[in-house]
């Protein structure tokens, strides 16, 4: 036999191997960036990092493709032609700098408000917030209302923390896990590093959603669960095990609220905590039977009886819970037809939960203190844990529902224990240590204090002595108390039509609200292009950031063109979303491991250092030196050197001169290059005593002061009863100063409910099934994310289109064949796309790709491609408010507690299109693209 | 015609969880970017950013229903690359030699230098594992990334293919299943790895290992759990009832 060719087998790789942090998502992996020549060849994960540990998913992968996305933009761009027409002419950084400082300057001076400045999946919310807070204006968040701020703010009331950054299941120890709704779109990659630990020691998954892809094709048991029962499923849960008496009571009386007392007496103090005169809340000890403050030594709470004081009868929040859940309502029996799931079902389910629970338990020998200075020899865990993120989220009974489940998780005894739920830090955090949010604006100054925050009452909310909302966005009012993360969704429609009252700018970051980020797409793109009389734009100017040639793009005046991710500089910091682990404390950099390159054009920006720029042309505060110059370089510089407390800046590693600080210490003028000798991250690791039971745990408490995440320890206990809700509910039933309006009194008393409640989903509530008999949504796909995917060569041939996948039964009674198209319709809205069978599908439910779909001429893609002939966004059936009730009001499609908006309460009806259907509805004019066509075919190689 | 050589002792070859994979697509990009830039000629992608993009993958996800008589449906993600079989139907057809499998490790390969571009050996695969390469005109296939596993400019633990090395959940495996006691071949024998379309014959190198049973949750009534189970469905006061017991276990706490 002839000798066999010998390949190169060990070619050389790369010249130099640059880590730094992928931003293909929101997952934040840290990547090694391959050099060779000086550019970019090929991407893989870093296994030192503690979010990814060496993997990296699809579009981690993909990350050079869209670095050499033919959609960059190249130059600053001033509109030219109508807007929404894309026609721009190219202008240079200083005429645009210039431009955007003319139009802010006067804005600062006399009305800072009518600034509105709004960043999508901006990594940098810290110091965006802190420069529009600088600016003066109320008007600023980021996407967390249009995403997953139920899931967020439930977490933080009821508990101190959710999921994602917040926290996340002891993989390595969990026996069992549930997961409920789609997931594929946060914490990617932690998640299926999670799953594939559960996989490989043989643990139990149940999914529930009612789309079995993703990770639901591989859950061990797949529930198909109906849209937006979610809350109502979890609630009959707890039913079960109340009724079994599978609840952990010492980790109850411990470590929650359950035993407080709580007024039962009609009146303006029903329903509130019985307090000392200190203001801390009693709780019954059995031994006495007194009243005594919670935290007093050696006492044994009471979860059965209350106690009566002049005439009141106080009983403790157990009483009421499980008054509440033993109620027939929350049988099996009763819910089953109403979630999809068959009786027998919800028991075995609830079963396992317990037996895994209770007779599964995990014990470690590790003794630890707790904050009553109580000594225990070991950490016991019960090994069920449970993540939710957008598919429980997005609902308008979102946030009760995700409080069901922070509900659940709790009575069980798992959260913060071993094999259950465990909080990353800076969190736990509860509510009482975030910030209330500000509104307080005048001329010329910055805001009062942070725009976001946590109301504990009426008297936090943003409105004025009429009742009006302080914000563009109305977050904070009556109509979404606790919109923690703003209601960004809210921004363009509320700017068109002057209500609350007209803005002047609109400033974007990174946010597509003319497409996949808007409900109501359409109409939206009509809001920013319609005219007063005099030809003036309602939304009188636009000023807009994004790397790439995205839909939004095409409506703005000004587009300020930032940099890819491999170009720049970022942190991820504590201060904002940070990348922490349960074990330990971490945040790391983005640096540029290439220079932003556009040869021939202007060149493109980080978008932070314009900001900073900008900051300092308007001369504000924290932005400019005594004598006027500016005060930080460029971002990196600010990274380094701003502090938002002494001691405490955007990176919590290689602080101080030495670099030797930990969390604390002065400015490090070294800190970005320790960084990237490190692998472009820092980490530090939780004390072994200090690993769980964090709230609760003087180790971990003394060990947070240390690291600067408090400033002193803040031992609390869970939320099971939200007190500040059923202050608002107070307020709706007549109580207190501060009054809502009339129209939204019922609905507030009956939704911001203290203890967990389900509620039909709004849409669910009105609509007539005869007219709209199915439920409508989509899924993440997990190659691509939100829509950046469709402009990278090699993700757009995973996902390529929006096909509507049917069930099988829907699929016979339509009569769907292969190759055929369906028209959907909602109250608001029709669109077309070709069907496709699917039977692992709820049999009421249609669904499909979420943000595939694009407008002819964006993002740098022929007028052909699938994307825009073959796809369509669900966002068309969506109207941000509910159709008209006949009460002369139109309510919004949100959560009523935080204002989130309600993407999967869509209902629809489904027909067969016409035969010869061939192109996807709706479809928009072209958009002019300010690029040139892309070359047609691509082999990149990059040679030595 | 080329032939095949003596069966290798040594045989790598990769090992599937289909239990475990979730069809993330993290596999075949990174088998994408690995190739693009080392063995050969680049992965082209044609039409890259238009009506049919169509480019070249050395691995491929595709997604299964499976309808069940009794249980729900189940969907089962199935990557697929080659296999590296020990009967390559792949190499015997070849007409210039281009195509072979290695004496060493079983790993089969294309010589692009003497690949005519024919398509014959893509023809002949049973699993459809090979693809033309628009822009170079070679064919292009599973390297089991031969230009990593072996090279001695990657640290050592870096010396597996792409695709193994990425996969998130950990549903990829590499490894020698010529040797009995390797972690693979052990895998294999614990989870019931099987061959793919063994009917064909080709004696495929690479395993899949089978979903576990889906849908098999069964569980007694949670009472029967309970050594004193909260009996009423109600918070009455009666001692008989939840109120009863929970202050029957409180006292014991």
């Amino acid at each position: 036999m002839p000798s066999q060719p010998a390949p190169d087998l060990s070619p050389q790789v790369s010249d130099e191997v640059r880590k730094t942090t992928c931003y293909m998502c929101a997952c934040r992996c840290g990547i090694d960036v391959h050099m060779k020549a000086g550019r970019v060849a090929y991407i893989e994960g870093n296994r030192d990092h503690p979010v990814n540990k060496g993997v990296l998913c699809a579009k981690g992968s993909a990350g050079i493709m869209q670095h050499l996305s033919p959609a960059r933009l190249r130059a600053p761009l001033k509109r030219v032609g109508p807007r929404g027409s894309g026609e721009f002419k190219e202008i240079s950084w200083e005429e645009a700098l210039q431009l955007a400082t003319d139009w802010l300057k006067p804005l600062r001076d006399t009305a800072p408000e009518k600034l509105a400045f709004f960043t999508g999946r901006d990594q940098s919310q810290s110091f965006t917030g802190w420069w529009a807070q600088a600016f003066g204006t109320p008007n600023w968040a980021a996407h967390g209302g249009f995403c997953s701020v139920n899931m967020a703010a439930a977490g933080i009331y009821t508990m101190g923390g959710s999921f994602w950054e917040f926290g996340q299941p002891d993989w390595d120890r969990t026996k069992l896990f549930l997961l409920f709704g789609v997931a594929e779109d946060h914490d990617s990659n932690p998640i299926k590093m999670g799953l594939g630990k559960l996989k490989a020691r043989g643990a139990r998954v149940i999914g529930v959603n009612p789309i079995r892809s993703g990770y639901n094709a591989i859950a061990d048991d797949w529930v198909g669960i109906t849209p937006g029962t979610d809350g109502l499923f979890i609630l009959s849960l707890v039913h079960e095990l109340l009724r079994a008496g599978k609840i952990d009571l010492n980790y109850l009386i411990r470590y929650t609220n359950a035993p407080y007392l709580v007024n039962a007496h009609d009146g303006a103090e029903k329903g509130l905590f019985l307090r000392d005169d200190a203001g801390k809340p009693l709780v019954r000890d059995r031994r006495t039977g007194r009243a005594v403050a919670w935290d007093s030594p050696d006492i044994a709470p009471d979860l059965a009886n209350g106690i009566e004081i002049g005439g009141v009868t106080h009983l403790p929040v157990f009483r009421h819970l499980a008054d509440r859940y033993l109620s027939p309502d929350y049988a099996p029996e009763a819910v089953a037809k109403r979630c999809g799931i068959a009786p027998a079902r919800i028991r075995a389910i609830a079963a396992e939960i317990a037996r895994v629970a209770f007779e599964e338990e995990i014990t470690i020998n590790q003794p630890w203190t707790d904050f009553r200075g109580v000594k225990h020899a070991t950490m016991t865990g019960r090994p069920v844990a449970m993540h939710a993120m957008r598919g429980v989220s997005a609902h308008s009974n979102g946030f009760q529902t995700a409080r069901a489940l922070h509900m659940l998780q709790i009575l069980i005894g798992s959260v913060e224990t071993p094999g259950g739920f465990r909080f990353k830090p800076p969190y736990p955090k509860p509510p009482e240590a975030h910030p209330r949010p500000h509104a307080g604006h005048s001329p010329g100054q910055p805001l009062d204090g942070p725009q976001l925050g946590y109301p504990l009452g009426p008297e936090h909310l943003l409105i004025d002595d009429q009742g009006q909302p302080k914000r563009i966005d109305k977050a904070f009012s009556w109509d979404a108390p606790l919109s923690a993360h703003g209601l960004m969704h809210m921004v363009i429609s509320n700017a068109h039509a002057g209500d609350p009252y007209e803005i002047d700018t609109l400033f974007l970051y990174m946010a597509n609200m003319a497409w996949n980020s808007s409900m109501n797409t359409s109409a939206v793109m009509d809001m920013l292009t319609d005219q007063n009389e005099d030809g003036s734009y309602k939304i009188p100017r636009i000023i807009y950031s994004d790397a790439y040639s995205s839909e939004m793009v095409a409506f703005a005046d000004l587009i300020l063109p930032d940099t890819t991710y491999l170009e720049r500089h970022d942190c991820i910091s504590l201060l904002d979303r940070p990348i922490c682990e349960a074990e330990a404390l971490a945040d790391s950099i983005r640096w540029p491991v290439v220079a932003p390159d556009r040869p021939g054009h202007e060149g493109v920006r980080p978008f932070q250092s314009v900001l900073l720029d900008l900051g300092a042309r308007l001369g504000l505060p924290g932005m400019v030196r005594e004598d006027g110059t500016p005060k930080f370089k460029d971002y990196a510089d600010y990274i380094t050197n701003h502090e938002r407390r002494p001691g405490v800046g955007p990176l919590a590693g290689f602080r101080g001169a030495d670099g030797t600080g930990k969390g604390r210490g002065s400015p490090n003028p070294d800190q970005i290059a320790r960084y990237i000798e490190n692998g472009g991250f820092w980490i530090d690791h939780i004390p072994q005593e200090a690993q769980f039971f964090k709230p609760w745990n003087a180790a971990y408490q003394d060990w947070a002061v240390s690291r600067g995440l408090y400033d002193s320890p803040q031992p609390y206990v869970f939320n099971l009863y939200v007190e500040p809700l059923r202050k608002f509910q107070l307020a709706a039933e007549g109580h207190g100063h501060r009054q809502p309006p009339d129209h939204l009194r019922a609905r507030l008393a009956e939704t911001m409910d203290p203890l967990p409640v389900w509620y039909p989903t709004f849409t669910d509530a009105i609509t007539d099934r005869a007219d709209y008999p199915i439920h409508a949504l989509t899924q993440r796909p997990m190659a691509h994310y939100h829509s950046w995917g469709s402009q990278n060569a090699w993700l757009r041939q995973i996902h390529g289109h929006t096909p509507l996948y049917v069930s099988g039964s829907l699929w016979a009674q339509h009569g769907f064949a292969e190759g055929d198209w369906a028209i959907l319709t909602s109250p608001h809205g029709r669109i077309t796309l070709p069907v496709v069978r699917m039977d692992a599908l709820n049999a009421h439910t249609v669904w499909t790709w979420n943000a595939i779909a694009k407008r002819r001429g964006a993002w740098a893609l022929n007028d052909q491609a699938p994307e825009a002939m073959k796809s369509s966004l669900l966002n068309h059936l969506i109207h941000e408010l509910l159709p008209p009730k006949g009460d002369g009001l139109r309510w919004a499609n949100s959560d009523p507690i935080t204002g989130q908006a309600a993407w999967y309460d869509l209902r629809v009806k489904l027909e067969k299109a016409p035969a010869g259907q061939s192109i996807s509805y709706p479809a928009h004019k072209a958009q002019s693209s300010p690029l040139p066509a892309p070359a047609r075919d691509l082999a990149h190689q990059v040679k030595e | 015609m080329t032939t095949l050589p003596p069966p290798s002792t040594r045989k790598l070859g990769l090992v599937i969880d289909l239990d475990t994979c979730v069809g993330c697509h993290a596999c075949v990009i990174s088998c994408k970017g690995w190739n693009t830039e080392n063995y050969g000629a680049p992965l082209s992608d044609m039409d890259a950013y238009g009506a049919q993009p169509e480019g070249t993958f050395l691995n491929r996800v595709h997604s299964f229903e499976v309808t069940r008589d009794a249980a729900p449906p189940m969907v089962v993600h199935f990557p697929k690359s080659c296999l590296h079989c020990d009967d390559a139907p792949c190499v015997t057809v070849c007409p210039t030699g281009a195509s072979y499998k290695r004496v060493e490790d079983g790993i089969v390969l294309v010589n692009e230098t003497d690949c005519i571009g024919c398509g014959l050996c893509a023809w002949a695969c049973p699993y459809g594992a090979r693809e033309m390469d628009g822009a170079e005109k070679v064919m292009k296939k599973c390297t089991l990334c031969v230009d990593r596993i072996y090279n001695e400019n990657l640290p050592e633990r870096d010396r597996e293919p792409a695709c193994v090395r990425t996969c998130p959940a950990g549903a990829r495996h590499f490894g020698d299943l010529g040797d009995p006691q390797s972690a693979v071949s052990q895998l294999v024998f614990e989870r019931g790895g099987f061959d793919l379309m063994p009917e064909q014959g080709t004696r495929p190198v690479n395993k899949y290992l089978p979903p576990r049973g889906r849908d098999t949750l069964q569980m007694p009534d949670l009472a029967s759990l309970c050594e004193t189970p909260a009996t009423s469905q109600t918070a009455d006061t009666q001692a008989s009832g939840f109120l009863g017991w929970l202050d029957r276990a409180l006292e014991k706490l």
